[in-house]
């Protein structure tokens, strides 16, 4: 399909939304964003390289890209049993689950924090359970993926339950009818199907997993080169008064997601052309 | 292979969509079931796929060769099955999709890489889709997919060839040459082939038997052309279409329409009935004057020259619209022009008395 709108549009108005899209974009997103590039800019090459390669910067960017890609893929996988139970099955309470879903979405992220806190401290209701066995749930990279998994389960079980629905049920009885086993239509019909929006809801949760801080910091302990992400380091630079600092380690956490999330993009256009869908 | 299904009843929730319906299917038989939606013909199909299980009863059996398979699962029958909206899986190319049956088998009965894509290769030839083997479903026609579907289900050899409304989908010309595509592969594979449709004219045309179905149960199983000439109720001649009803009333034994009589006495039946009559478009003649007692006085309110015959609609005293086609040549013979008054009588009828089916 074109996307050549102005050819065949049914309505006018394309001059008039296209620029209201643009100034909007300008205002809301890219000059806030050039704003943070000219800010970094102000420091010399060699300070930049310097506070972007500190032992402590790079252990906090290796924790949080590692944490929320742990989280997503945990969110990717138990998230889509979610769906796929909310969606193909009618039990007692299903609606309430469904709404129970959307509460990490809505919750104050402070909120989450402290009730996390409140579950996986060291005295906390499942915490003390797990400190005997050596297992700390709190104030360690544990704590922060699990705080992780927690906000970003909305974004994969919203992302999957339209696919899920739209899934028809036909595909999986003609596998059935040519002899595949359950395990074969599933593998082979049900996961290819959904693998786009698997990816969709994967990076969604990937991406809120980045910029997570609210709930994080309550749980992480900050311990810097162990527990500290990058969003307090950011936040420790402004209170020192080092904003071109705060604005470096900014940048690099930018350029970092938007090459993953181009990256991803890259994925879904080249596998629905592959199967003719683009 | 012959299929035998005996005494299958079954029902969703308060919906009784089948209602204890037996039927013998022979081997290489191409047998339609028609009927319209809701009558249980896609229902039987699935319960002969083993994709329903009917209702629960210790009379009720699905055989095929005479072997019980009603606790069979659908992939352990061997039948090829056909859907509507084709169910092709849109991430696979279409040379995958017809090995999928091939490449799930379980390892020692899987064919070797090769063999699979001459076989492949074969049916791609046999649907006449040759060098389509790497397109997606998605850069495919509604007709082509509907036949990589079909190559899809032959590829595991199917005993039995079911297909529910395989041409529904699909616009009038395409729909007409699949038909025949259709009718002569199933002649050439030699299989047994069960089609649901909802169009007579398809299950007339291919069929060697048609399986009228109505209100969960089977009106009438038949040759087409006892179907379409001996139709055992009313619900099937009207199904079969095309038709025109005249409501009369019954008089000394014999139906009477404006006090004129159209043949079929039925003595038992008590003066004052209702009764129902049936006439084709073609057993109808137009004449200029009155042909004996039984002529009906019409006005001519539309002639259609568009087609084989003639279809003219005329108007009785009575204000009823009937249909009736004549000839171009008997249409040039007769001069008829929009408004002439004619005479019009039924050369043969069926008569159907409501309360007392016949």
């Amino acid at each position: 399909m074109s996307n050549n709108a102005r050819s065949k549009a049914m309505l006018p108005g394309f001059r008039l939304t296209m620029g209201y899209t643009l100034l909007y974009l300008s205002l809301i997103v890219l000059i806030p964003l050039s704003a943070l590039f000219l800010k970094a800019a102000t420091m010399d090459w060699n300070d930049f390289y310097e506070t972007i390669t500190s032992r402590r910067v790079v252990a906090a960017y290796r924790l949080t890209f590692g944490a929320s890609l742990i989280a997503a893929l945990i969110n990717t996988v138990f998230g889509a049993l979610v769906a796929w139970s909310i969606v193909r099955y009618r039990f007692p309470g299903r609606q309430l689950l469904d709404a129970i879903i959307d509460l990490p979405f809505a919750m104050p992220t402070a909120v989450s924090g402290i009730a996390l806190m409140a579950i996986y401290a060291p005295t906390g209701l499942i915490g003390k359970h797990l400190l005997p066995y050596g297992i700390k749930t709190a104030i360690s990279p544990l704590g922060i993926v699990i705080a992780l998994t927690f906000i970003g389960l909305p974004f994969v079980v919203r992302t999957l339950q339209p696919a899920l629905e739209e899934l028809d049920g036909e595909a999986e009885q003609a596998a059935a009818s040519l002899g595949a086993n359950r395990w074969q239509t599933f593998w082979r019909i049900i996961v290819p199907s959904l693998m786009p929006s698997l990816l969709t809801g994967f990076t969604l949760a990937f991406a809120r997993a980045l910029g997570e801080y609210g709930s994080v910091i309550f749980v992480a302990g900050n311990i810097p080169m162990k527990t500290e992400i990058a969003s307090l380091l950011i936040i420790s630079k402004l209170d020192d008064a080092d904003v071109p600092g705060a604005a470096a380690i900014a940048v690099v956490m930018l350029s970092a997601t938007f090459l993953i999330l181009l990256v991803v993009q890259g994925i879904q256009w080249w596998s629905q052309r592959m199967t003719g869908r683009a | 292979m012959s299929i035998e299904i005996k005494n299958i009843s079954k029902s969703f929730g308060s919906f009784t969509a089948l209602k204890d319906i037996s039927l013998k299917i022979e081997n290489g038989e191409l047998i339609s079931l028609l009927g319209p939606s809701g009558s249980g013909k896609t229902t039987l199909l699935r319960v002969i796929a083993g994709m329903e299980s009917p209702d629960p009863n210790p009379d009720s059996q699905v055989l095929f060769f005479g072997e019980d398979v009603a606790r069979k699962p659908v992939g352990d029958r061997k039948v090829g099955f056909v859907f509507q909206h084709y169910a092709l899986f849109k991430h696979m190319s279409v040379f995958e999709n017809i090995a999928f049956g091939l490449r799930v088998r379980p390892r020692s009965q899987r064919p070797a890489e090769s063999a699979i894509r001459d076989k492949v290769h074969s049916l791609l030839n046999l649907i006449q889709l040759e060098g389509f083997g790497n397109r997606f479903p998605k850069q495919l026609s509604g007709g082509q997919r509907q036949r990589v579907a079909l190559a899809r289900a032959l590829a595991i050899e199917p005993q039995v060839l079911l297909l529910d409304e395989p041409f529904g989908a699909l616009d009038a010309k395409v729909r007409k040459g699949l038909r025949d595509w259709l009718r002569s592969l199933h002649d050439e594979l030699n299989t047994t082939t069960i089609l649901v449709t909802h169009d007579q004219e398809e299950a007339l045309e291919v069929s060697d038997r048609v399986v009228v179905m109505n209100q969960a149960r089977i009106e009438q199983v038949g040759a087409p052309d006892d179907v379409f000439h001996q139709p055992a109720s009313e619900f099937v001649i009207d199904f079969l279409g095309n038709v025109n009803v005249f409501h009369g009333r019954v008089n000394q034994g014999q139906p009477v329409l404006e006090n004129i009589q159209v043949g079929g006495s039925r003595e038992s039946i008590p003066d004052g009935e209702k009764a129902n009559v049936y006439v084709r478009p073609n057993d109808i003649s137009i004449d200029r004057t009155p042909t004996g007692k039984s002529s009906m006085a019409a006005i001519v309110t539309r002639i259609n020259r568009a087609g084989v015959h003639a279809k003219i609609s005329l108007e009785l005293s009575s204000k009823e619209e009937i249909r009736v086609d004549v000839s171009m040549e008997q249409l040039q013979e007769l001069h008829l022009q929009l408004g002439d008054s004619v005479f019009v009588h039924p050369n043969k009828a069926r008569v159907f008395v409501p309360d007392f089916t016949i």
